[in-house]
């Protein structure tokens, strides 16, 4: 791994979005939207409840789909194929993506949560910025998971397909629509290995506590290690040769 | 056709793609410091060949090396460069972020980047979004980034398809100064009538190779006066 062709990778996947103004302008918009239908249909104790983990949950599926569409564009454009005939590592190319989606992520948290606890008035207990962690940090836990399922979808179509079949699952189970412990054990049990249910419980500890716990970084920590594992994986499923 | 030292040997070399051989066992040398022409039509395993030379396919048995080493290793990717058939290049950036990210991939000097611009003549259109060039101008953006750094094998997979006569001359002039400067080039084509820019010949048809000679002695040994009709003389004279 080195670092100058990670940065190199990430700074064109960077110039790639920017010559894309429309997919910037969704992925920064929509997320403002939602978050604006949510305070403008929900009252404020219902707003508090829901709209702060779904802040995190936002940038986990945008960004998700963002990378395993782009990464499947370089599987089929042959660019992948060429890079990796090149002195790049596998890494290289996964850290790239990741830093480049990642500081997309870091946009996309500020401009919703700063809308949010702006002018739509969320209220948390905890400092704005410790939400603005957890967006992030799931920002790059989509990205990670984008680049791993990507090695399983030979067509942009099946890739979009993975959203529901990963994504859906984990937003129903998280926590959001039943408390976790609330679930019935088989469920609860499931939900325990998934990284959505640390992303939510890391967003309930800003909700609910003044000062960041203990318990506020574990939560982020696990979040960060699936990330970590997954783009670990997504390296790992790279061939440099196909059949 | 030179025997010392060959850049690329291949050894009973196997491929099977989607449950079909393509390439049943090839044997084969590539003349270092010459431009070997590897001729043939649609799905003669040109490219398969071109990518087990690479190192990007798989391969179900034998053994490719290039400059000595196994086709692939490490210390090959820079020293290997490696034009796709597709032009393989970003279509959403322009010319000069494609063959910029590509140096700094490689670790090619920042100078370069002017210098493989100009060479394809693509100069005045380094800030040309790759998308909106012509599928002519857009191989020529690849056959640049194939020739960033100091690569000491040129392989190249149909460089020339959709090209206009006088661009395609001066390609085959460059690749021919390549040579002369030490590189070994290997590209694929099925215009035969390229093969008179080839120092070397390579026919290929169903994965096995009809003939590997210069061209006047594949000309000589076949009694023909152009390599199409050779050819067909090599495919209907096999058993």
């Amino acid at each position: 791994m080195t670092i100058t062709r990670t940065v190199a990778t990430a700074r064109r996947v960077v110039q790639q979005l920017q010559h894309d103004h429309r997919t910037v302008a969704l992925i920064l918009v929509v997320p403002c939207v939602l978050m604006g239908l949510l305070a403008w249909m929900l009252s404020d104790a219902d707003f508090n409840q829901y709209g702060a983990p779904l802040l995190g949950i936002f940038p986990l599926i945008v960004m998700f789909l963002t990378t395993s569409v782009a990464t499947l564009r370089e599987r089929e454009s042959g660019t992948l194929e060429r890079l990796l005939s090149m002195p790049i590592a596998k890494v290289d190319f996964v850290l790239g993506y990741a830093l480049a989606f990642g500081l997309l992520g870091v946009v996309q948290a500020l401009v919703v949560s700063g809308l949010a606890v702006g002018p739509f008035g969320l209220e948390v207990a905890g400092p704005t910025w410790a939400l603005i962690v957890v967006a992030v940090i799931d920002a790059l836990l989509g990205t990670a998971l984008g680049l791993f399922v990507s090695a399983f979808a030979k067509t942009e179509f099946q890739a979009v397909q993975f959203m529901p079949a990963l994504i859906l699952p984990q937003l129903l189970l998280c926590g959001i629509v039943v408390p976790r412990e609330e679930l019935p054990t088989a469920l609860r049990l499931l939900s325990d290995v998934l990284p959505m249910s640390y992303a939510v419980d890391a967003t309930t500890e800003v909700m609910t506590s003044t000062s960041m716990s203990a318990d506020f970084w574990l939560n982020v920590g696990i979040v960060a290690l699936f990330m970590a594992v997954g783009l670990a994986l997504g390296a790992g499923t790279l061939r440099r040769r196909t059949p | 056709m030179t025997d010392e030292s060959p850049a690329v040997i291949c050894q009973d070399l196997c491929v099977v793609r989607g449950g079909v051989s393509v390439l049943p066992g090839l044997s084969v040398r590539v003349a270092s410091g010459r431009v070997t022409g590897l001729l043939g039509p649609s799905g003669s395993g040109k490219t398969t060949l071109i990518r087990s030379v690479v190192g990007v396919q798989q391969v179900a048995s034998g053994t490719v090396s290039v400059l000595g080493l196994p086709a692939g290793s490490a210390e090959l990717r820079r020293r290997v460069a490696y034009v796709t058939q597709d032009a393989s290049v970003y279509a959403d950036l322009t010319v000069a972020q494609n063959v910029g990210y590509f140096a700094s991939i490689l670790g090619a000097p920042a100078s370069d980047v002017d210098r493989v611009i100009c060479e394809v003549g693509l100069e005045g259109r380094e800030g040309d979004r790759v998308g909106q060039l012509s599928g002519g101008e857009r191989s020529r953006v690849s056959l640049a980034v194939a020739l960033l750094g100091s690569p000491e094998v040129l392989v190249l997979d149909e460089p020339t398809v959709g090209l206009d006569p006088v661009l395609r001359r001066d390609l085959w002039k460059m690749f021919g100064g390549l040579a002369a400067t030490g590189l070994t080039l290997l590209i694929s084509s099925h215009v035969m009538d390229e093969a008179s820019r080839c120092d070397d010949l390579m026919l290929l048809r169903d994965g096995q190779l009809l003939a590997h000679d210069s061209v006047a002695a594949i000309l000589t040994s076949t009694g023909t006066s152009d390599i199409e009709s050779a050819f067909l003389s090599l495919v209907e004279g096999a058993p």
